[in-house]
């Protein structure tokens, strides 16, 4: 057996092999074509870092070590094997508190225990005990919002005023432990109660609609918090793990923020996410004009470039397996068919793109909004399916709307323009659609799926 | 617990500065159609609290230690396996038109 100090050099060398997977592994999953092998990358440095640290000198309690990570593994990998793409966010949201609770847990052990620490460590325990404690409870509230546990917004008066004095208590605690001079378990305890509770106060009267950005900036925030436990523990993986993760986190969180076309400070305090039919902008003129499946299907069938925009909506419905057969139709007459997908499509960026792959859509007919803007022009037929915010023109041209601003797809510029929508209701955002009333628009009315196949059968019989 | 390599002061703030930049570039090129896996990546990577947590576990001498621990690691083996399995699914998915179609995962 190797003495203690030979188990610590095989521990620190098998934390850097780790770090070098980890980076290798994100860089590789920031292409498509080598994504895939990103994660086993990823995974392999997990593996090895969890493998050697059972080396660790004076690593006792196997009785409720071994049941603990057992159980964790067994119970997150049953629930991610068994989840609906659809649900992906709301999963990486619970994963994501998971990792914020853990590193909350070490603070908490060591804050427990009372050791002498130097100030920089207690109060770097500390910090990460925060963010950490907020990020676990945040993102519960987060998952149980898209999972539709918690229904309303809870919003009163003076709400940013009380989150405000409940964050204040917070760090004043934070303080009096850091600093040593009330490090005794009541006010650890009351510490953590009051992270909690900041928590839930901050993440509940944020809307549906922003939640992606929230649990990006969870997610950043559960790496910082890890980085922070890290210094602590003096554990280079954690470090620089927790820190790539933050930093990485902190960027992801900004582009998806400017997709939406909000600030940060706007989805934290504004609470804009929901505001219903609230926000109903200026009266649209014209008239709202439907079409027959069947003519879509002879003016798709005939179509030399057809541009399909999918929205949440498409799979709600569950509809986009019946929009890729389709598709193949299409192409296989010759129709050259492109899927436009705005940033902010589905429930977070790139979550369409998931739910268009899980339908079996290559990705390299899949084009974003900067690639295919320039080729509605030249398209002739836009067929939008559950998408509706960010088709809409007034984003461009209406300085009074909500939405002023905001890049969208320029689905009215195509020849024909068609909507599959179920009723005549207004977006998510509660906005009214001025390209449902534009003279080259008809409106197909029925369910996604519904009335994709209809134009199945249209294509075939055209 | 003395550790055998000291990441303080100064060397900390360099470690904590690099981490950050790489972090930074990794992710700067990355195309939307990545966002949502590459979150459930970083997801995953953080999951490494794992480590921390066991050491915690490991070094524990009260019961109430033993038992935030215990939940600790719980959570952080949690973090880590699911965030595979969710990343590992979304991205078994992303296929070019080359390569061949599988009929579509369940």
């Amino acid at each position: 057996m190797l003495g203690a100090e030979g188990r610590q050099w095989l521990i620190q060398i098998s934390y850097l092999v780790t770090a070098f997977l980890f980076i290798m592994g994100l860089k590789r999953m920031s292409s498509p074509v080598t994504a895939r092998s990103g994660i086993v990358w990823a995974g392999a440095g997990m593996l090895v870092a969890t493998l050697f640290t059972f080396l660790f000198p004076g690593l006792g309690n196997f009785a409720w070590l071994l049941p603990a990570i057992i159980a964790g593994t067994a119970l997150a990998w049953w629930s991610g094997k068994r989840v609906a793409m659809t649900d992906m966010p709301q999963m990486i949201a619970l994963y994501n508190g998971f990792g914020g609770g853990a590193a909350a847990a070490i603070a908490a052990v060591e804050l427990y225990r009372g050791e002498q620490m130097t100030p920089t460590m207690s109060t770097l325990a500390v910090v990460g005990a925060l963010i950490g404690a907020v990020s676990f409870s945040g993102s519960l509230i987060a998952f149980g919002k898209l999972q539709g546990l918690i229904k309303r917004s809870f919003r009163f008066g003076g709400q940013n005023i009380a989150n405000l004095l409940v964050i204040a208590a917070t760090v004043t605690v934070g303080v009096f432990i850091a600093s040593g001079w009330h490090a005794d378990p009541f006010h650890v305890t009351l510490f953590f109660v009051l992270a909690l509770l900041f928590g839930v106060l901050m993440t509940l009267p944020i809307g549906g609609a922003d939640m992606p950005v929230v649990i990006s900036m969870y997610n950043a925030f559960t790496g910082l918090a890890v980085a922070f436990e890290g210094f602590v523990m003096q554990n280079a993986a954690m470090i620089i793990a927790g820190t790539v993760v933050g930093s990485a986190g902190t960027l992801l969180t900004q582009l998806m923020a400017r997709a939406m076309n909000r600030s940060l400070g706007n989805v934290l305090f504004s609470g804009f996410g929901d505001t219903g039919g609230a926000a109903a902008a200026g009266a649209v003129s014209g008239s709202m004009k439907p079409i027959e499946a069947a003519d879509v299907g002879v003016m798709m069938a005939f179509a030399q470039k057809v541009i399909v925009v999918p929205g949440y909506g498409m799979a709600v419905a569950q509809a986009q397996h019946k929009v890729w057969e389709l598709c193949q139709l299409l192409l296989d007459r010759g129709v050259m068919v492109r899927f436009a997908i705005h940033p902010v499509a589905g429930r977070m960026p790139g979550h369409m793109n998931v739910l268009l792959a899980e339908a079996g859509v290559p990705y390299d007919l899949i084009a974003d909004l900067d690639e295919i803007n320039a080729e509605f022009e030249t398209a002739d037929v836009a067929l939008i399916i559950g998408a509706n915010d960010v088709v809409n023109p007034v984003a461009r041209n209406d300085k009074s709307s909500p939405i002023y601003g905001m890049p969208i797809l320029n689905a009215d510029k195509a020849k024909n323009v068609i909507v599959i929508k179920r009723g005549q209701g207004a977006g998510f955002s509660g906005i009214e659609n001025a390209l449902f009333y534009l003279d080259n628009t008809r409106m197909l009315y029925g369910d996604g799926q519904a009335a994709a196949s209809q134009l199945i059968q249209a294509v075939k019989a055209a | 617990m003395t550790a055998i390599v000291a990441i303080t002061g100064i060397v900390a703030l360099y470690i904590f500065m690099l981490a950050a930049f790489a972090g930074y570039e990794v992710i700067a090129k990355v195309p939307v159609i990545l966002h949502t896996p590459l979150m459930s990546g970083s997801n995953f990577v953080h999951g490494i609290v794992l480590v921390g947590a066991m050491v915690a576990l490991g070094g524990a001498h009260t019961t109430l230690e033993k038992v935030i621990g215990s939940v600790g690691v719980f959570m952080a083996a949690g973090n880590a396996a699911g965030g595979y399995v969710v990343t590992e699914r979304m991205l078994e998915m992303f296929k070019s038109s080359g390569a061949k179609r599988k009929p579509g995962g369940h």
